[in-house]
């Protein structure tokens, strides 16, 4: 099964695969045993000759402990599975738990198309510097990035399969997500809610780029930085 | 009231001999029923053939499709046809053919008889209902003919797209998509109110609520649970309808809405609803587990009493369709442990139903490996529901085909093995004569595999990330290596709507040429089995009278191993 999941590339992705695989193991021994179960009851319990149905209801407390018990164990163990799931929740998405700073980047949906907005050298949403590319998101490596999410028109998901996050965009609000990226490459950035007859290929190019790499495109995009940095400092 | 209601029952007495009135615009709780059955045998066609081109175009992009070509100029269809597509299908299975085949037609039918009244309560309701559905089914067909297409946001028809015409590109379509689903609700809810009347007032002399058969108990409780919970659904229907027609504003944020308050309108009633289209296929099954393992139900009512808080539960659970949907990101853990807890009630129903088979005596005939393969698929739904109903699981898995094959793993061992079930297994009641063995058992063998093989890869899908409603899979570098396994789901998907033919020679065939049933041909102990196949119009000569427990096979001191309700004492079977 490992092997049906993209490759993950977030500091919290990790802890999500263990979480699913921790659900399975609990669940699947349970899945496996009932179904044993049936098909061993099935067989032994075939109609034979010389050996009629028992008058079994199952309505003494003593006849119920077999299906209670069972079902108090289960309960237990939903229990455990929601100890595990709470916590990582709270991280990946209650604002609260995020990483108080880090490079922030601004993302829109719109039919049918992922706009990026980066502030430029100053850092700052809303100055001449910001600079809005289409379909292209580039973030530094082991780097906390800061997204802002909207839509335009519709509603869209913003979804990066490799670093396991996912956030529905909402017109009317701004919506805040955050991870880390721990592995250089270039992967997809994808549409998840159906937003139009153009929602199959709403996607965009997903770079994580090592601290070189980002440096030399930023010099590129912004290639007055150090002079327009310079600028701002006298200006202030 | 009292004159009208008198009137009423003695209309009933008379069986009307005009074609018309007999055939069409019946009030026979009877006739009805098999109406609704056989509306949602026909959407269920179009239906699968909206799964059939969904399943083409995913194995071989944008290649030509088989049968679609007679239809239109051409099988090439593009991504707005996909999409609408995708829409009809969900909408057709859940309200067109789930609905009317599980409440509209088995219990229409069934209800009255194994509660022993001679017709619903009020039988004239009844027969507009079902031409209230008739009218919505013909409403939800005409949106394929309209300029624009059909419908084409999804079965869940999330504003802001379905909204504004401008978004989505479709416009009458959308508008009566929205019609066809208000007048089935309305239809549903003249059913619901039937079901409820007819089960606590007309119940034969003796059966009280506790000797009740399963199968009624799971109709009544979904009765009610739609009931309840269709108020918001229709209210926000109706909003959206405005909102489409009128330029109001409730979900738009140009103008001061808010979608997301249609997505609770509409999962407040969503999770319910699923719960409505599932009791009615656990109740066929556990109808049939203990006549065919001659046992009694294993805690005939801790089953009763899950199925109530299962009920209750289902109404505080519905946040977690939206937990990645820009909801307080606070909210997640509540609504996750309300869903996660849901697993307790059903497992007790799950552990219930497999203790019925311990110490029984079990004969596999059809209706029997039917309601097997309905337990045994079903668990595999059940336990991929503990993953998505873990929130932070839920971040990765949501939106994905895991959901589509975890709801699918959930909805159609209800449908469609609990239908057969009950089709297999009241198909002699129904028209006097047994259904082929052989047939049948083929008929069971090949659905169960093949859907399986449909949908267990599909998890797998999931898991690598594959959205759901995507045209073409090969635009996204990250899915190409799962190309094959589409072609394969799509393979087993053909074997599986292919294999339906079975059903349909065995219907004709037992029709007219099945051997000869008799009243109670698999010796069992409900009501509807005391009255002769098929059932009079007035349903029983007289009235009978229950003595005891619906599920009272192999008691001991009793001559043989069945003492149907309507028997006074054990030694009294002759």
């Amino acid at each position: 099964m490992g092997s049906w999941f993209p490759e993950n590339i977030s500091t919290y992705g990790g802890d999500l695969d263990s979480l699913y695989y921790f659900v399975y193991y609990v669940v699947g021994a349970w899945f496996v045993a009932a179904e044993v179960l049936l098909f061993y009851l099935m067989i032994r319990y075939r109609r034979r000759a010389g050996h009629p149905a028992q008058y079994i209801r199952g309505d003494t407390w003593s006849q119920l402990a077999w299906v209670l018990v069972p079902t108090i164990i289960v309960f237990g163990l939903d229990m455990v599975i929601e100890a595990k799931s709470g916590p990582l929740w709270a991280r990946i998405k209650e604002v609260d738990h995020f990483p108080t700073s880090g490079v922030e980047v601004h993302v829109s949906g719109k039919q049918f198309q992922w706009e990026f907005t980066y502030p430029g050298p100053d850092g700052k949403f809303g100055t001449d510097d910001d600079l809005t590319i289409g379909d292209e998101l580039h973030v530094p490596v082991n780097k906390n990035i800061l997204l802002d999410l909207q839509a335009k028109d519709v509603l869209h998901s913003f979804f990066l399969p490799n670093v396991r996050l996912k956030q529905d965009a909402v017109p009317g609000r701004t919506i805040k997500m955050w991870f880390n990226a721990t592995k250089p490459g270039e992967y997809e950035v994808v549409c998840a809610e159906l937003c139009g007859f153009g929602h199959s290929g709403m996607k965009g190019a997903f770079f994580v780029h090592t601290p070189e790499e980002y440096d030399k495109w930023v010099s590129e995009r912004w290639p007055a930085t150090a002079k327009a940095a310079s600028t701002n400092d006298t200006a202030s | 009231m009292q004159a009208g209601a008198h009137a009423e029952v003695h209309a009933g007495h008379h069986e009307p001999t005009s074609f018309w009135r007999k055939y069409i615009f019946s009030v026979d709780h009877k006739v009805i029923g098999k109406q609704y059955l056989t509306l949602g045998f026909a959407m269920a066609i179009i239906g699968g053939f909206t799964a059939f081109l969904i399943r083409w175009q995913l194995a071989w992009p944008e290649t030509e499709a088989p049968i679609l070509g007679l239809m239109q100029e051409s099988g090439f269809f593009g991504p707005d046809q996909y999409n609408a597509f995708v829409t009809m299908h969900g909408t057709i299975m859940i309200f067109f053919v789930a609905m009317p085949i599980l409440l509209g037609g088995f219990g229409n039918y069934f209800l009255p008889l194994m509660v022993g009244a001679p017709d619903m309560a009020f039988p004239r309701l009844n027969m507009m209902s079902f031409w209230t559905i008739f009218v919505a089914s013909c409403i939800l067909t005409a949106s394929w003919f309209v300029p624009g297409g059909p419908a084409a946001g999804g079965w869940t028809s999330y504003p802001p797209l379905s909204a504004d015409p401008n978004l989505s590109g479709v416009n009458w379509g959308g508008h009566l998509w929205l019609l066809a689903i208000i007048v089935e609700f309305a239809s549903f809810l003249m059913g619901g109110v039937n079901f409820m009347v007819t089960t606590i007032n007309m119940r034969a002399p003796g059966l009280s609520l506790w000797r009740l058969p399963l199968f009624v108990w799971m109709e009544i409780t979904a009765a009610v649970l739609f009931m309840l919970s269709v108020g918001p659904i229709a209210a926000g229907g109706i909003m959206l309808l405005l909102d489409r027609t009128m330029g109001t504003g409730f979900f738009l944020p140009a103008r001061g809405g808010d979608p997301l308050l249609f997505q609770h309108l509409f999962w407040f009633f969503g999770h319910p609803e699923v719960y409505v289209v599932l009791l009615p296929g656990f109740g066929m099954i556990l109808e049939v587990l203990p006549v065919f393992s001659r046992k009694p139900v294993y805690g005939y009512k801790a089953i009763i009493y899950s199925t109530i808080a299962a009920g209750i539960l289902s109404f505080v659970v519905w946040a977690h369709h939206m937990f990645v949907s820009g909801i307080d990101a606070r909210l997640a853990t509540p609504f996750s442990i309300t869903t996660i807890l849901i697993s307790v009630p059903f497992a007790v129903m799950m552990f219930s139903m497999i203790a019925t088979l311990w110490g029984a005596s079990i004969r596999f005939a059809t209706p029997m490996l039917f309601a097997l393969s309905t337990l045994a698929t079903f668990l595999v739904g059940g336990v991929t529901g503990i993953f998505l109903g873990s929130a932070a699981i839920d971040i990765y898995l949501h939106g994905t085909y895991y959901v589509v094959a975890h709801f699918h793993y959930t909805l159609f061992p209800s449908v469609f093995l609990g239908g057969f079930t009950g089709l297999y297994y009241w198909f002699p009641k129904m028209t006097g004569r047994m259904m082929n063995e052989t047939l049948g058992k083929l008929h069971c063998l090949i659905t169960t595999v093949s859907f399986n093989c449909v949908f267990i890869p599909l998890f797998f899908v999931g898991i690598a990330g594959h959205m759901r409603r995507i045209y073409n899979p090969l635009q996204y570098e990250f899915l190409k290596e799962i190309q094959p396994t589409h072609v394969f789901v799509t393979y087993a998907a053909i074997v599986l709507i292919l294999a339906q033919s079975l059903l349909v020679i065995n219907i004709v065939w037992s029709y007219f040429a099945g051997e000869v049933a008799g009243d109670n041909p698999w010796n069992a102990n409900t009501l509807e089995w005391a009255t002769s196949s098929p059932p009079p119009h007035i349903n029983f000569e007289t009235v009978p009278t229950v003595y005891r427990d619906p599920y009272d096979f192999s008691e001991p001191g009793a001559k043989q191993d069945w003492t149907p309700q309507w028997v006074p004492s054990v030694r009294g079977v002759s």
